[in-house]
């Protein structure tokens, strides 16, 4: 068994999978059994200031796809609608039973410097491991001027982190929305504001589908609907893309990153750590399967990192890093074709009409005594991968590269050659 | 009910309860939950192979995708403009050896889609819940034709040429319509009385008139048809039943397995049948097991299903084999009766046993009896042609060319009666539509 431990923020978790603050961290009963199941730490469900916020009835809605599987959720939820108190006494609680175990308190105010040092005093004073700032709830918070309303603005991302910073000694998490148009520019002012990590991605804005019978976006509040906050495995590739940007770009070294979104498996847990998250955070996932899903993260994370030799989390962390690159860094001369395997092909034809009508017309199908064959076209296949991802059957269709003799050369460095 | 019969629980005999639950549906429709599993799981094939095992050319991939993307009706249609049967297709077609057995997930997971059970799920879904028949007629043509047999392959043509515009004309021997749908099915295929729900169904796009207990050389001759109606298309089928040629079979209790399957069909209360506690099936086609199968569901408490050859040169798919089996019919290969014994009433079947040498069948001189109250013979059918004497009959069917057409002009003929493929309900229909919209091709040309 590999060791899950990890750092980040200078806190030290027994293994990297925290609950986001949403949810199933609501409160005592969820964490408690969070904790029983195995789960490193969590992240309260954001605290506000007092009076609390008022929840509708009906509030997620999903994503499916043709077979009911549920891509993503998207959800109309506030932050905690319980008094502060109670919550800050549940998690004295909760810290008292579970000495091992992580808890970040997760809070937004309004922009008002008292209001979130105040607000962030309190919450330390619970015995929280650290603070996570809530600067990307996308539906009704934001509204009323916080979540990602605060987000999207740097100079406000920095004076609400370093106002908490300037009262409290625990470390400082700046939580981002994906809802922007370049995730550097919040980072780049977290880093600023004197955040110790950044937490991203928070849910994207979204309409995840409409009610055809009542004419409205789903879901329905009498008969009206908003938009609302996705999530789920379909917002992990977002989620990878924006980690990895900050985890390569020079302006945000030295901020920590934990991540979210999507994260389902273990192998998704693994790709995050290998574009450089220090630890992870799951909410969508526990919201499909329930918390026994941790058993599963923990040992496939631990069954790779053996496999692959890897004694601690830090061993891979970020070592697909460096092999995330601008378009412009890629060997333009690397040349892949599809090869299909006829012994394992079940002559569905998917690979064929696919490239046929939307690519490049590089598969062709022969007729014989022993049914249909499939074979590529070497001179027509661009090797974009089409064929194999529609594939039904595992490891049918696979890419070769060609030995073409070619160096290593960019874009770049062709058009200087072409005079251009 | 499912494919496992209920049996008495105190060795007496089944009750009249247990009895109707024997003969209810053999596959239950799909639920909800199922109906979106197999949905979800068809690949979508391009020119699928299941499309090209249906007789009828079915877009199964289209049809089950539209179920999947929750367009029920829409999937209903895909099928009955192209097999306007596709209710009785879904329940009685042997799928496992057409569109199922195509199915490219037989190589890959082992398991085809549940094709026949979806395309009932939207069929049904149509027939019960749309107010409307799904198509409609074009714009009448003044052409009537007459049909010759209300069966699978008369009512598709009946129904396809309505379609067209013409007034259809079908002349039917028996008291109901629906051929072997009506008679000649296994009761658990057709549940609820599916086949005249089905004939109403059809009819209901209108134009189509049918007159029962009109038939062929007894109330009208072709001639008369061909003299009146601008085209005709018979779908006779084949109704003399084969004999065994064996003594003994003009005993009493020695039947016909298809006349006891229409008993079956035909009676409001099963529980009054009494077969005796042996009884006896001769033959390994589909009507021999649908025969056994029943008899045991009755309650027999014997059944033996006698083929002079071994289980491979059995007509009955292996799923119907399988299916007698379980139902608990002892089935004997290489076996060929030779003699019906009994004094009135048939007391037992001899049987010589039989082998193959250098692929012909012969007798091994071995012989051995069957105790037997009542004896089925289901050794096939024949053409009856007396009236048919104008057209070339080939090898006991009628002789068609590729549009369908026999030896004389404007008469069309389908289904069992020509030699167009198997003898099965989805080829009748198949034949019916193809002869329909040659028919059309030459009236309108």
């Amino acid at each position: 068994m590999a060791d899950l431990r990890c750092s980040i923020a200078g806190i030290e978790s027994i293994n990297p999978f925290w609950l986001a603050s949403a949810p199933p961290t609501d409160k005592q009963y969820n964490v408690e059994r969070a904790f029983e199941a195995g789960w490193g730490g969590v992240v309260w469900k954001t605290l506000g200031v007092d009076p609390p916020v008022v929840n509708v009835s009906s509030r997620y809605g999903v994503h499916k796809d043709l077979g009911r599987g549920i891509i993503g959720i998207n959800n109309i939820e506030l932050i905690s609608d319980r008094p502060l108190d109670v919550n800050l006494r549940e998690i004295e609680q909760v810290r008292k039973n579970w000495p091992d175990r992580i808890i970040i308190g997760s809070m937004m105010a309004p922009v008002e410097e008292q209001l979130w040092k105040e607000l962030a005093i309190k919450i330390a004073n619970s015995g929280v491991h650290g603070i996570e700032l809530n600067l990307g709830c996308p539906h009704g918070m934001c509204e009323r001027g916080m979540g990602s309303a605060i987000g999207q603005v740097p100079e406000l991302v920095e004076n609400t982190t370093r106002w908490v910073r300037e009262v409290v000694d625990i470390p400082v998490f700046t939580k981002l929305t994906p809802n922007t148009t370049d995730i550097l520019l919040p980072a780049e002012a977290a880093l600023k504001g004197g955040a110790h990590a950044v937490a991203l991605i928070n849910t994207l804005n979204s309409i995840i589908s409409v009610d055809l019978d009542a004419m409205a976006p789903t879901p329905v509040v009498d008969g009206k609907g908003t938009h609302g906050g996705y999530c789920g495995s379909a917002v992990k590739p977002i989620a990878l893309h924006m980690v990895a940007e900050i985890a390569r770009a020079a302006e945000t070294q030295g901020l920590d990153i934990s991540a979210i979104g999507g994260i389902t498996t273990w192998r998704d847990a693994a790709e995050f750590i290998a574009l450089g998250a220090n630890a992870l955070q799951v909410c969508t996932a526990v919201m499909l399967y329930g918390f026994k899903i941790i058993e599963d993260l923990n040992e496939g994370l631990s069954d790779f990192m053996d496999a692959k030799g890897y004694k601690s989390i830090e061993d891979f962390r970020g070592l697909a890093t460096k092999n995330t690159v601008n378009w412009n860094d890629l060997n333009m001369n690397y040349d892949l074709k599809a090869v299909i395997d006829k012994d394992t092909c079940i002559e569905c034809g998917r690979c064929h009409i696919v490239c046929e009508d939307t690519s490049h017309q590089a598969i062709t199908i022969e007729t014989t005594e022993n049914g249909r064959e499939f074979t590529v076209v070497d001179d027509d296949c661009v090797g974009c991968n089409l064929c194999l991802h529609v594939c039904p059957v595992p490891d049918c269709i696979t890419m070769e590269p060609v030995d073409n003799g070619l160096p290593y050369q960019t874009w770049p460095e062709i058009s200087t050659l072409r005079g251009e | 009910m499912g494919e496992l019969l209920k049996t008495s629980q105190s060795g007496g005999k089944l009750s009249p309860c247990d009895i109707e639950a024997n003969f209810d549906d053999l596959h239950p429709p799909l639920n909800d939950q199922q109906v979106n599993s197999w949905a979800s799981r068809c690949l979508f094939c391009y020119d699928a192979p299941c499309i090209t095992a249906c007789p009828t050319a079915i877009d199964i991939p289209r049809f089950i995708r539209q179920i999947a993307t929750d367009n029920v009706i829409g999937a209903a249609k895909t099928i009955l403009s192209a097999n306007i049967m596709g209710g009785t297709c879904a329940r009685a077609c042997p799928t496992e050896i057409l569109c199922e057995q195509q199915c490219v997930l037989n190589t890959g997971e082992q398991e085809p889609i549940e094709i026949g059970a979806l395309q009932r799920h939207a069929v049904d879904h149509l027939m019960d819940s749309a107010k409307t028949h799904p198509f409609k007629r074009a714009a009448n043509t003044g052409k009537t034709i007459a049909v010759i047999g209300a069966g699978p392959a008369g009512l598709a043509c009946a129904h396809e040429l309505a379609r067209l515009g013409h007034d259809v004309m079908v002349f039917e021997a028996r008291a109901k319509a629906g051929g072997l749908n009506e008679y000649g099915l296994a009761a658990y295929k057709m549940a609820g009385d599916f086949a005249a729900k089905e004939t109403k169904f059809i009819t209901d796009i209108g134009g189509i008139t049918i007159k029962t207990g009109q038939a062929l050389g007894r109330d009208f001759s072709l001639q008369d048809l061909q003299d009146n109606y601008d085209a005709v298309f018979i779908g006779i089928g084949l109704t003399n039943m084969r004999n065994l040629g064996i003594a003994g079979e003009d005993l009493s209790g020695v039947s016909n397995a298809l006349d006891f399957i229409e008993t079956i069909r035909q009676t409001s209360d099963l529980s009054t049948l009494d077969p005796g506690e042996d009884v006896v099936i001769i033959g390994g086609g589909n009507t021999a097991i649908d025969a056994a199968v029943q008899a045991k569901r009755l309650g027999v408490n014997t059944v033996t299903l006698a083929y002079r050859r071994g289980a491979e040169q059995m007509g009955a798919t292996n799923w119907e084999q399988d299916l007698a089996a379980k139902n608990g019919v002892i089935i004997k290969h290489w076996a060929k009766p030779v003699e019906i014994v009994g004094s009135g009433h048939v007391q037992a079947v001899r049987f010589e046993r039989t082998q193959l040498l250098d692929g012909a069948l012969s007798g091994t001189g071995d012989m051995f009896d069957l105790q037997a109250g009542s004896v089925l013979k289901a050794v096939g059918q024949t053409l009856v042609s007396d009236d048919l004497n104008v057209l070339d009959i080939r090898r006991g069917k009628i002789l068609v060319d590729a549009s369908g057409m026999t030896s004389v002009a404007g008469v069309y003929a389908g289904g069992d009666c020509i030699a167009s493929g198997e003898d099965l309900t989805v080829q009748a229909v198949a034949d019916g539509k193809n002869s329909a919209l040659e028919m059309h091709k030459m009236l309108e040309g």
